[in-house]
């Protein structure tokens, strides 16, 4: 945490609330998730106005908002529309990646749930600026009552004739197919997603080609978040002005917080882009039961950990990244004292060993070794050198693995070694083989002494 | 040069001991009909019809995979190898309810693994095994699950993929040995509770009455239906709406939004 980072902080300059409901606006409404509510509440006259544009107008819109993606890797929207072909030659698709599964993700389930009209509001208007007739909405299995919510919705749109054939009368026809996966973490990777939705094991392709060129049956496609295309139907009628009056400079708009984990009050907060855990926490109630924070992670597990020290970095793109750690999808995992990072940390590579898909074996090895010696060192038969192989094994992973999920599964190693190396170093304390053996272990040992915040027996409590 | 093999598959030319598939009746080939016309490409439909075949037998068969291939004309080896890909085609009988219990970190720290632990110890089974006789009332199958993106709620587990929130040891086991009785409580969040085969009729599509109820003409809006109930089922935690209600109770807004906002001209073409 840096002082510059302090004061470019929160949007001060702008006057914004607190909490800025754009996208949760509605889901206080009763049956939310109708359509006769969403109608009620400005539902589809977005899409009327959308419909009367040029589809490029639409992107342009959408570039100049500077609505960045919500799924984790931040990359601008409209820039991302903008790759593809304005002739279509080939049938255009866009693909809606609601295969919400990062650990401590958990705003699009939500957002499925309540507001289901304004993903396919989304979904029309960006289908017509990208000439695509085909929108795949891919809902994770799991959420079941989402993908019901979301089957409902596309047949009250269709019965309403908001999709179709002739969209309202505009010549526009689209289709929305609502898909549901079958439980893999990778098919949330957009290519992985592709050929799972093309039938086949949910393995990430070689990019380039993107998808823009060859995505879905190798057909020119857009991969979007749910949150992402949720947006767009308030930027056509807020314009691209009002979308930058929250948020910051290169991260504008309003956004999605999930606060989980030891706090008062844990939850969906949506707030100006750039707002702070600090901000955060004393609007969620504080930490439970008053015990200190210990670390948290800014955007999911795939992000390296925060500890209090970064109670002050502004958590959009830029903010979370020039503080060590990324803004992923915003999920804030907050961890008390009673938390061991080893334990936590093992917890997590033990996810990613599960959820590797196998393809590279960077990733396929890597994770199944660093969960193998995690696992030894919470049980107490860790060394001292079992860290330095974690870090080595987490190089070989880094940047070596065909997609982003081994880069994610290093997150939590290496930032907890980086933060709190001295709990992973008295799991070894707790080696009494290898302390027999190593005369100075057995002085760091007692050094260490043995009731401080790392102490496994703590792990135990959490546990 | 060598000869270039074909590996393209047509239901002609692939040679597999026939398997009996005639447990998937003339219903049950219909759905599959109107998965496939979903997709502008059949194998897309091969996902759904996983899940299909999950709703008439329980778990993924080998006569499962014969008719999925059947259909898609593709071979076992390819529907087998995406059938062994996701966690959520199980390759054993799966019992009437599939309790999955979240213990990721998260969920664990709040407790997730000591219900996980206590759920184990009841049902006497460890992960994806089945207490009691599959299929049959009150047979349940345990399963760790990982993040089930209800981290605001957590210590969370489904049950059939319903949201159970919140959970306490006890709370669990208490709904576990509802479950065993022959009772279905209500979820936390989503629809009345069926059972595993129904879900993944769901999950395969179809939200229309479960067969025999007299009411399959599907539209989940017609009066007091079963599938209405499930669709207008609970959704919102207080933990979902916290931040909503925070700035009603405040008076916090967004900025207001101008009467007409203007689209940008069009780029001028290069």
């Amino acid at each position: 945490m840096t002082e510059a980072n302090a004061q470019q902080g929160s949007p001060a300059s702008r006057e914004t609330a607190p909490l800025t409901p754009v996208l949760t606006r509605r889901w206080l409404s009763p049956e939310s998730w109708t359509l006769s509510t969403y109608e009620q509440l400005e539902g589809y006259t977005a899409l009327r106005t959308a419909l009367r544009a040029d589809p490029d107008q639409l992107v342009e819109l959408v570039k100049s908002a500077g609505l960045r993606g919500r799924g984790g890797a931040g990359f601008p929207a409209g820039v991302k529309w903008g790759f593809m072909p304005k002739e279509p030659s080939k049938p255009h698709y866009l693909v809606i990646n609601a295969d919400e599964g990062e650990p401590g993700t958990c705003k699009d389930v939500p957002l499925m749930m309540a507001d289901p009209h304004s993903l396919i509001e989304g979904c029309i208007i960006a289908s017509y600026a990208m000439r695509a007739n085909h929108c795949m909405i891919y809902v994770r299995g799991e959420a079941l009552h989402c993908v019901r919510r979301l089957h409902h919705a596309v047949r009250e749109a269709y019965d309403a004739g908001y999709l179709g054939t002739n969209v309202l009368g505009s010549g526009f026809d689209l289709d929305i197919v609502v898909h549901a996966g079958a439980g893999a973490y990778i098919c949330g990777e957009e290519t992985a997603l592709l050929d799972s939705l093309e039938g086949k094991r949910g393995q990430p392709r070689l990019k380039p080609p993107f998808p823009a060129q060859a995505g879905l049956y190798s057909c020119p496609t857009t991969v979007n978040n749910v949150e992402t295309i949720a947006s767009v139907p308030y930027i056509v009628n807020g314009g691209s002005d009002w979308f930058r009056a929250m948020g910051r400079e290169k991260s504008p708009g309003p956004k999605i917080y999930s606060i989980s984990g030891h706090v008062e009050n844990p939850g969906q907060y949506e707030a100006p882009l750039g707002t702070t855990l600090r901000e955060l926490l004393e609007l969620a109630g504080g930490m439970k039961d008053g015990i200190p924070l210990k670390f948290w992670t800014p955007g999911g597990s795939s992000t390296p950990l925060f500890t209090a020290d970064h109670l002050d970095v502004p958590l959009d793109f830029e903010g979370a990244t020039e503080a060590g750690s990324m803004l992923g999808t915003t999920a804030l995992m907050i961890f008390n004292e009673t938390v061991s990072v080893p334990w936590a940390v093992m917890k997590w590579t033990q996810f990613y060993e599960h959820e590797s898909c196998g393809k590279c074996t960077p990733c396929r090895e890597g994770c199944f070794w660093l969960a193998q010696v995690l696992e030894r060192m919470v049980d107490g038969r860790g060394t001292e050198e079992d860290i330095d192989t974690l870090l080595d094994v987490c190089d070989n992973i880094l940047g070596r693995s065909f997609c982003a999920l081994g880069d994610g599964a290093v997150s939590p190693i290496t930032s907890g070694i980086k933060y709190f190396r001295e709990e992973f170093l008295a799991l070894c304390d707790r080696n009494e083989g290898a302390r027999g053996t190593q005369d100075e272990r057995d002085d760091k040992a007692g050094e260490h002494g043995r009731s401080q915040a790392g102490d496994p027996a703590l792990a135990g409590a959490a546990r | 040069m060598t000869e270039q093999f074909d590996f393209t598959t047509t239901s002609e030319s692939v040679v597999h001991p026939r398997v009996d598939t005639s447990v998937f009746d003339e219903d049950v080939r219909a759905d599959a009909k109107r998965i496939v016309d979903r997709y502008p490409e059949s194998r897309s439909a091969l996902l759904p019809l996983l899940h299909l075949v999950q709703s008439v037998q329980g778990h993924v068969t080998a006569e499962g995979m014969e008719f999925c291939a059947e259909q898609l004309a593709l071979s076992t080896a390819e529907v087998s190898a995406v059938a062994t890909f996701y966690t959520m085609y199980k390759r054993k009988p799966c019992g009437q309810h599939l309790v999955s219990v979240c213990t990721n970190t998260l969920c664990a720290a709040l407790g997730g693994d000591a219900i996980y632990r206590g759920l184990s110890e009841h049902l006497g089974v460890g992960h994806e095994e089945t207490a009691g006789t599959p299929g049959e009332q009150g047979s349940i199958t345990l399963e760790h699950a990982e993040c089930l993106a209800a981290c605001d709620l957590g210590p969370v587990l489904q049950v059939n993929y319903e949201y159970y929130d919140k959970q306490t040891s006890q709370s669990a086991q208490e709904l576990v040995e509802a479950l065993q009785r022959g009772e279905k409580p209500a979820p936390s969040r989503g629809a009345p509770l069926t059972d595993f085969r129904s879900a993944e009729r769901q999950l395969a599509g179809f939200f229309d009455e479960p067969a025999g109820s007299g009411a399959g003409d599907g539209q989940p809006g017609t009066a007091d239906s079963g599938a209405r109930q499930a669709v207008h089922g609970p959704s919102a935690a207080p933990e979902t709406l916290q931040g909503a209600r925070l700035a009603h109770e405040n008076g916090w807004t967004a900025p207001a939004m101008p009467d007409n906002a203007e689209l940008p001209p069009l780029p001028e073409k290069k």
